[in-house]
């Protein structure tokens, strides 16, 4: 698989190029929805706000210091300080009160970025972020000014992102955040700062959402508030469902998933989001493991059949 | 000062389309416990429906509301029948993402059917017009909205405190066992409940077209200060909502006469503060 | 201050709206005693272990551990301190592995909790120390299973290893025989006697089936309306009238 999208290139058009970093981008921001989701227990409507602190701090740094690699720290250290001050709010809530406040705090951030014309451009945005040379003190400095540098930038990074999140989830603070899913007053009693661990899992998710969202500026080479609304919130709600919430790969098969859904019923017609909403419907009331664990479950019945 | 009186009254009107959105949102949550994030779409489909009975079939003004009302019930009736119904027993995570995937449906079929761009139907003729007040022309259609604002409020009150059925519905909201247990329905109420609610936003919507128009977007930007307002009074507490609706709608008015920059971003900080600091509500006992 | 208590709680109270459910307790645990608190339903004996666990705060008294006063600490302050419980609605890691529901509590004492990097197969020291509590309690055999799918008398028992895998000096256990079989019944009955043998934990247990607390304690404390009744070694109790007429009479009558 990885050998696949590390030959990509030569085989692949700039579009598909494209798509692919879109991909990558998607499953970075819905790994991090789901640790604090499927892993800790906590629903968040506001990811967008953290996706686009990251993404209008990257695009700022860019503007003023042409580093690719100054503007991806810059908004992957901006967005986690954003997510760790409001993660210490909003984890005082739980369930529903969680989800509203998180909702609230991603429209102030929006509603930031909309109105405070002189330092985000208003609803025009910021526009003209250069592909800016990656110059990571101590290397030489690289150019990834074509598509095809970018794409190989976009996928270290979320490779390396990726196996983070794996050893994370299943390393004993990953097993203390489940713990805290299943029963918090249990874990609470397993000697678990609960509050404390939810902060921690709420600030890695922003951490996840700043950098997925740093990486979008030097593709599109603009920033609009639109990508703080709590509708881009719901796309890495959306990609973690339709690939399942309780499995480590899940929002990655389902951000591609989301994107082939996308690229297929576009073909065919304008309205692919009501197809989305019928598959979500679908999922919610048929298969709300997502698509990873059906084919788990079929996999196990075939293997179990072939035992005998 | 008539400027500043003037401006009240503008926010009176519009405080009338967040109360009966919220109203809505409000009874539904109060009795099954399910945040309906497509409230804000059934507002929006009760406006198009307005449009069609209305702007193009030209039926009479009352009955193309009445009609509206009935299919934006309808539809919330099959969306609790035979969706929602089957899910109440899990996590209520699942509940939101399936009434999100509800938005997504109905915003582009509203775009399927009726396109993407805005539409307004002529105001009545016996609405039309204004007033003078404060020295100004105030439109008659808005002292319209706020009238039947006012009375849908004072029937809920009658219907939820002096009512029998209001009573069942009560009693369902407070204890589903008990209810159940003295031989209330259950499904029914639930059904009965999400049916109404749904009306209640379509109630909001289809009145709202002559004058707020009807266009994809705005399921999604009514459902945002629907979740404001609700939070605001309280989940569930119907007088909360109605307050909250007032304070909301009457300060978003003099929000874009003092401080029209940030008047989206300070009502979501009382909206932080009320679930920081009072989460049961700012009007809760 | 008794120099060997190891729990003193002193004029503790809690209401609930009109309810004091809890109403001015004076209560003393010492080392090494099977203490049983019984009393008829709504007597207050969950709310006080709520109180001394952390669970809720009280509205006023005192609560001292091994003679350091706990009285605000957080819930997995007191738990690090030695101070543990089991519930009495079930209350494990649904999702999790039977190894895992004794491993998160194991590995939160050890410190391990906090590390992000470190793989859950290399925590070889928790591992065996798990692997030895569900040998202690017979779930070895179930160990991958999720613990949402084992049986309901195999659950009360892992609720037993996770309450004594903090390594508790005290252990609450709220009615760990509710709604087990009397096979089952006796098998974690026989385990708690043994634990409190074999590991340095007193125990302290709510429990309304009267066998097992006159088989089983060394101490009882009799609980009504939010207060202390009486207290003393079984055989006492048994004679006390006071006691008998609220509690055991009503038992006896029915």
């Amino acid at each position: 698989m990885v050998l696949i999208l590390v030959v990509l290139p030569s085989l692949a058009g700039r579009y598909s190029l494209y798509l692919v970093i879109q991909i990558l981008i998607l499953s970075v921001f819905s790994l991090g929805f789901n640790l604090l989701f499927g892993y800790t227990g906590l629903l968040s409507f506001g990811q967008a706000g953290f996706f686009a602190v990251g993404a209008y701090a990257c695009a700022k740094i860019l503007l003023a210091v042409p580093n690719l690699f100054l503007g991806l720290l810059g908004g992957v250290v901006i967005a986690a300080a954003a997510a760790l001050l409001l993660g210490f709010l909003s984890v005082r809530h739980t369930r529903i009160y969680f989800s509203m406040l998180t909702l609230a705090f991603g429209m102030m951030i929006y509603s930031i970025a909309w109105k405070w014309r002189d330092f985000t451009g208003g609803d025009d945005g910021l526009v003209g972020i250069p592909r800016a040379p990656l110059a990571i003190p101590g290397l030489p400095a690289l150019s990834v000014a074509s598509m095809e540098r970018y794409y190989y930038v976009v996928l270290v990074v979320s490779l390396l992102a990726i196996w983070l999140m794996y050893r994370l989830v299943n390393s004993p603070l990953g097993l203390a955040l489940q713990a805290i899913r299943d029963s918090e007053s249990r874990a609470e009693f397993a000697g678990i700062a609960v509050r404390t661990y939810r902060l921690v899992a709420f600030t890695i998710a922003g951490l996840y959402a700043g950098l997925a969202g740093a990486l979008l500026p030097p593709l599109e080479n603009t920033v609009t508030p639109p990508i703080a609304h709590w509708s881009t919130s719901a796309e890495p709600v959306l990609a973690t469902l339709l690939g399942g919430i309780h499995v480590f790969g899940g929002p990655i098969v389902g951000a591609f998933l989301f994107f082939m859904i996308k690229d297929v019923i576009v073909r065919f017609t304008e309205y692919w989001l009501i197809w989305l909403g019928v598959i979500v419907v679908a999922l919610v009331m048929g298969f709300r493991g997502g698509v990873v664990s059906m084919f788990a479950r079929r996999a196990a019945r075939a293997e179990a059949a072939s035992d005998r | 000062m008539d400027t500043i009186a003037f401006q009240g009254l503008i926010g009176l009107s519009l405080a009338m389309y967040l109360w009966l959105i919220s109203a809505g949102l409000t009874i539904i949550f109060g009795v099954l416990r399910i945040v309906n994030f497509a409230h804000g779409s059934l507002f929006m489909m009760g406006a198009y429906l307005a449009f069609t009975f209305y702007g193009q079939l030209g039926l009479p003004f009352w009955l193309a509301i009445l009609l509206s009302l009935l299919g934006v019930g309808l539809l919330g009736l099959v969306m609790e029948r035979f969706f929602l119904r089957r899910i109440y027993s899990i996590d209520e995570a699942y509940q939101l993402l399936l009434t999100f995937g509800f938005i997504l449906i109905l915003d582009d079929a509203v775009k399927i059917i009726w396109g993407g761009v805005f539409k307004i139907p002529p105001i009545p003729a016996f609405l039309d017009g204004a007033w003078r007040a404060f020295g100004r022309p105030f439109p008659v259609y808005n002292a319209f909205v706020i009238a039947v604002g006012l009375l849908v409020a004072v029937l809920l009150w009658a219907l939820f405190e002096k009512s029998w059925w209001g009573r069942i519905v009560r009693a369902t909201a407070s204890d589903r066992e008990m209810a159940n247990a003295i031989g209330v329905n259950v499904p029914r109420v639930f059904s009965g409940v999400f049916m109404f609610g749904s009306m209640l936003a379509a109630l909001g919507g289809a009145m709202g077209t002559p004058v707020r128009v009807a266009s994809p977007g705005i399921g999604a930007a009514m459902i945002i200060q629907a979740f404001i307002i609700t939070v605001i009074g309280g989940l569930g507490n119907l007088k909360g909502a109605f307050v909250s609706s007032l304070m909301v709608g009457i300060l978003s008015a003099y929000g874009t006469l003092f401080f029209p920059v940030f008047e989206l971003f300070f009502i979501f900080v009382i909206m932080v503060v009320v679930l920081l600091v009072r989460p049961q509500g700012l009007f809760a006992r | 201050m008794t120099a060997s208590a190891l729990l003193q709680v002193a004029g503790l109270r809690k209401r609930f709206g009109e309810l004091a459910a809890v109403d001015g307790v004076e209560l003393t645990l010492v080392p090494a005693r099977l203490t049983a608190i019984i009393g008829p339903n709504g007597a207050g004996k969950t709310t006080l272990i709520n109180l001394v666990t952390g669970a809720l705060r009280p509205d006023s008294g005192r609560i001292y551990f091994k003679g350091e006063e706990i009285t605000r600490l957080a819930t997995h302050h007191r738990v690090r301190k030695g101070l543990s419980r089991s519930f009495q609605l079930m209350n494990i890691f649904g999702r999790l592995s039977v190894l895992e529901n004794v491993l998160v509590p194991v590995l939160s004492r050890l410190g391990r909790t906090v590390d992000p990097f470190s793989r859950l197969e290399r925590e070889a020291e928790a591992r065996a120390e798990a692997e030895q509590i569900l040998a202690e309690i017979g779930l070895g055999h179930a160990r991958a299973h999720p613990a949402g799918a084992i049986s309901h008398g195999d659950q009360r028992l892992l609720e037993l290893g996770m309450a004594i895998a903090p390594a508790p000096a005290l252990c609450f256990l709220d009615e760990p025989s509710a709604g087990l079989t009397p096979v089952e019944r006796t098998t974690v009955l026989d385990l708690i006697r043994r634990l409190s043998v074999e590991r340095r934990t007193t125990f302290a247990i709510v429990e309304h089936d009267m066998d097992v607390v006159f088989s089983l304690s060394d101490w009882i404390v009799v609980m009504n309306r939010g207060r202390v009744l009486a207290e003393g070694p079984p055989s006492l109790i048994r004679e006390n009238r006071e006691v008998r007429e609220v509690y055991l009479g009503e038992d006896a009558l029915a």
